[in-house]
């Protein structure tokens, strides 16, 4: 949690514009506020300038509106913050104007804040500052009316929109207040108490919904401008391989087609629309070096497997857990393997880009405009104040939008012509060019002594850091992480020391995340990494770290009480510190599940609990694995502490959506390599879970006064194992690799 | 030339015979309501109906359609009043990041001309077919058996007016 002491020039500006609306100006801490502080940007003559990212505007036609920079990709930050903002403002949800602020032209802050939307952190990071705002726009709308009316302040009441006389019932809009009340000082405000509350909490209507149903909601893919191109991009067919040269004299002769030309180690096709450019491009003949070799998914498999069969860099050890192999009346030892995977947004990557009069403007569905324009100051040489990053939706984010290839080659067409220019990503460009989750493989080992208690705990993971690649976009994104990255100071990470964590020299948070703290009290514990850096381009896949790390932390617990003779449910609970919130939800999905009463015939169970984002999610998964019909996840029941909930219904959506991304996953999917090239393209060889394979998913929400943790990623990280755990109680086999595809075959012999 | 008749307007477009659907009623006709996922018929967020039956336009060559009534996710509502099947994802909190909806909601009003009162088994059937990477699927399910409650002669019509934030626009 960021937590700031509020102090209203360092957030909060209020202006009048000339058509007399009141624009409130917020400065929101987000991602990045270990990166550059908010509110206030130093400037090089030692002054500093105000960057607002959030807007209240309240009209003098009574039109109350709300802009917000955050990205909206599904998770409902559109909706959560403008129940924030209604709170205090005392207006109807409904009422309140919500619009993107690259659909805004009053928004033109050129990204001088790390803006950053990942890490699970919308709700968290404004949950104080967008209803402190809030309320001082109520209170000067209040004062306004009281001097008005020439009342006490304290017979002025804010409801829907208006402020009252209490008791004489008259009453003014907020449109008629908001020229008198733009001039008035107030002093920051009390928030309102939580029993007062009137809309947080409260299941509100989607702010997205209407306009995802109707056709009319605008990602960047349906961006249109006067005068656009459409660019198709000839990439690399594998890892390593580099332009040689192209041949085009037949693709330009095409009907529609621009220009084909070089940008770095790959070929870009312009024509007047995508189609043209897919076709044109299928007939430049272009040649490129051999791919690497050794990127090659069955080479790799063996050379993690023999890393982690030798020491590694201890993170983190307590006892002494070579002892405890010793007087142990059972060791398990086991290897855990997990695949790269791909995002797969259900749009593809892409982005529009206009250079002009030495300025360049773009338009992407990008997780953060701050990177994006990063990512176009370097391809280009323009100066941050004349690039402008104009925010879309996004057709799905998952961690795969924080990175900025797609901007980036937007801005080297954008370069070499003279109009605005859309890069459109096929299906099979965005599943061979991905920033792949890491592949990671863990070796296990656990003992129980001879009174049957589990004694000890060894985990060593061999993976591929993301940090070594996107160190300075992970700097700003990963203080969630673990204890270890604050010590870290996360946010000097930069490019020197992201080479270092590549290197072994520091530990980079996500590899461990999940692993390096268990909720266990095992007296011996020791936690070891092995880096191993393939040329493999790497990012973050919702939940991150924790994605690869909770399904063998969770699934080698099972092993462990299935060897102590426990039930799984009870182990974990005995070895948990008391009054957790990781027991609370254990628990509670224990019970919601009726954990305690056998499942109905035919249906079998299995249990996980995962802590991340700083929330904590338990999920009771229950199958039925049948000869003909195979595995099928027929129910989960989740329950999440994710602190004070601003919007239940949108917690549940995030909870299914994990569960949803994480089964497809666990069930099927895997990127492989063979010879350094993908060998998947499309959803018929990366198959993502489809209707009738969705189980019913029933969420619990624990009942929580303290401050708002993650909701988007933490319902993923406990599906795969507890799915695991459950086919282990229904056949006897445990599941040691993902996705289960490769050994549900065995499964169902 | 290819005549298109495009919810209810008739529009000619000048572009190959081969040229998928899809890519003429984004490019060329300006309706972005329809989606690109995977252009291979594999995830069904390209679905539009040609003479009442749905299709992939992302295969579809535009040479086929030609004459024939197209109708596209623009199209479903008619004059400001919502579909039953799109006030019913509103209804029951269906869209997430919505890219896919769009072909959802194409897919499941193919099903109900032809199955009034669906059964989970009949959603799943059809709905099978359009990927969401959002996991709605349960709340699909939900809201094609609202919808299918609400458009029977007997039933009331949809409870409340459309709920929501105007159409969008994007900055210049």
């Amino acid at each position: 949690m960021t937590t700031h002491s509020l102090n209203r020039r360092d957030f909060l500006r209020t202006a009048l514009t000339a058509s007399g609306a009141l624009v409130f100006e917020i400065a929101l801490p987000g991602c990045g506020a270990g990166f550059k502080s908010f509110g206030m940007v130093k400037r090089a003559d030692g002054g500093a300038d105000f960057v607002p990212n959030a807007f209240i505007k309240i009209g003098t036609d009574d039109k109350v509106s709300f802009v917000l920079d955050r990205v909206e990709m599904g998770q409902g930050t559109m909706t959560s913050s403008a129940q924030l903002v209604a709170e205090e403002l005392e207006i109807a949800p409904a009422d309140l104007g919500v619009e993107l602020a690259g659909a805004s032209a009053a928004y033109n802050n050129t990204a001088l804040q790390m803006q950053l939307t990942g890490g699970s952190t919308s709700v968290v990071s404004s949950f104080t500052s967008l209803r402190t705002a809030a309320a001082i726009a109520r209170e000067m709308l209040r004062t306004a009316a009281s001097r008005t009316w020439g009342v006490a302040l304290s017979e002025c009441k804010a409801e829907n929109g208006a402020i009252i006389h209490v008791p004489t019932g008259k009453s003014l809009r907020y449109g008629a207040l908001a020229k008198t009340a733009a001039s008035i000082e107030v002093d920051t405000p009390k928030l309102k108490e939580r029993k007062d509350w009137k809309y947080i909490g409260k299941p509100v209507t989607r702010r997205d919904a209407r306009m995802k149903v109707d056709g009319s909601a605008i990602y960047g893919m349906d961006v249109v401008l006067p005068n656009m191109r459409t660019a198709v991009i000839i990439r690399a067919p594998g890892v390593g391989a580099k332009l040689q040269g192209f041949k085009a004299q037949e693709a330009l002769k095409d009907p529609g087609v621009e220009a084909v030309f070089e940008i770095p180690n790959a070929v870009a096709v312009v024509a007047k629309s995508y189609w043209r450019a897919r076709k044109a491009a299928e007939k430049v003949v272009v040649t490129w070096s051999a791919s690497d070799p050794g990127v090659d998914s069955v080479l790799l498999a063996a050379a993690y497997r023999e890393r982690v069969s030798r020491d590694a860099s201890v993170i983190h050890a307590i006892g002494n857990d070579d002892d405890a192999v010793k007087n142990a009346q059972k060791t398990i030892e086991a290897v855990y393997e997990l695949p790269y995977l791909a995002h797969t947004t259900m749009e593809p990557q892409n982005a529009t880009a206009w250079v002009h009069d030495g300025k360049c403007d773009v338009w992407a569905p990008t997780q953060s405009p701050s990177l994006a324009a990063e990512a176009v100051r370097k391809v280009t040489g323009i100066s941050m104040d004349d690039i402008s990053v104009k925010q879309t939706l996004l057709g799905g984010g998952f961690g795969r939008r924080i990175q900025q290839d797609y901007v980036e080659e937007a801005a080297q067409v954008a370069m070499r012509v003279k109009y605005p220019v859309k890069v459109v990503w096929s299906r099979e460009d965005d599943m061979k060019n991905d920033g792949y989750r890491p592949m990671a493989t863990s070796a296990m080992r656990g003992t129980v002594d001879k009174k049957g208690a589990i004694s000890s705990w060894s985990h060593r993971i061999a993976t591929q850091s993301i940090v070594a690649q996107s160190g300075p976009f992970l700097a700003a994104f990963a203080p969630h992480a673990t204890p270890i990255v604050a010590k870290m100071q996360m946010g000097a990470l930069g490019g020197g020391l992201a080479g270092l964590a590549a290197r072994g020299g520091i530990t980079d948070p996500t590899s461990i995340e999940g692993a390096a703290e268990i909720p266990y009290d095992i007296p011996a514990f020791k936690i070891e990494l092995a880096p191993i850096e393939p040329l493999v381009t790497v990012g973050s896949w919702r939940s991150v770290g924790v994605s690869h790390t909770i399904f063998v932390v969770e699934s080698f617990i099972d092993e462990l009480a299935h060897a102590a003779g426990l039930d799984p449910f009870e182990a974990r609970r005995k070895l948990m510190k008391k009054g957790s919130p990781e027991l609370r939800v254990l628990e509670l999905a224990a019970d919601k599940a009726g954990w305690s009463t056998p499942a109905r015939a035919g249906l079998f169970r299995g249990i996980a609990v995962a802590k991340a984002f700083n929330s904590y999610c338990a999920q009771v998964a229950e199958i039925s694995v049948d000869p003909v019909r195979g595995l099928k996840v027929e129910r989960v029941v989740a329950a999440i502490d994710c602190g004070t909930v601003v919007n239940p219904d949108i917690v549940k959506m995030q909870i299914e959506s994990s569960i949803g991304y994480g089964l497809s996953a666990a069930m099927r999917q895997e990127i492989t390599f063979k010879k350094g090239v993908v060998e998947q393209s499309n959803f018929h060889d990366f198959p993502p879970l489809r209707m009738h394979e969705m189980p019913v998913v029933e969420v619990h929400i624990v009942d929580s006064k303290e401050p708002p943790t993650g909701v988007g990623e933490p319902g993923l990280p406990p599906i795969a194992p507890a799915v695991a755990n459950a086919i282990f109680a229904a056949t006897g086999k445990r599941i040691r690799r993902l996705p289960f595809s490769v050994s549900a075959k065995e499964l169902l012999r | 030339m290819i005549e298109l008749t495009v919810n209810g307007q008739t529009r000619t477009v000048d572009v190959p015979a081969d040229t998928p659907l899809l890519w003429v009623l984004r490019e060329e006709l300006g309706l972005n309501g329809t989606k690109f996922g995977c252009g291979i018929a594999q995830c069904g967020a390209c679905t539009v109906h040609v003479n009442g039956e749905p299709v992939r336009s992302c295969v579809t060559p535009v040479g086929e359609v030609d004459k024939k009534p197209i109708l596209t996710i623009e199209g479903l509502a008619t004059g400001g009043n919502l579909h039953p099947l799109q006030q019913a994802w509103i209804d029951e909190g269906v869209p997430q990041c919505g890219y896919c909806q769009s072909g959802q909601i194409m897919s499941a009003l193919g099903l109900l001309k032809r199955v009034p009162k669906p059964t989970d088994e009949d959603i799943d059937a059809v709905l099978s077919a359009n990927i969401c990477r959002c996991g709605t699927y349960c709340r699909i399910r939900k809201a094609v058996h609202r919808a299918a409650d609400n458009m029977t002669p007997e039933a009331s019509p949809p409870k409340k007016p459309a709920e929501g934030a105007p159409a969008m626009k994007v900055g210049k």
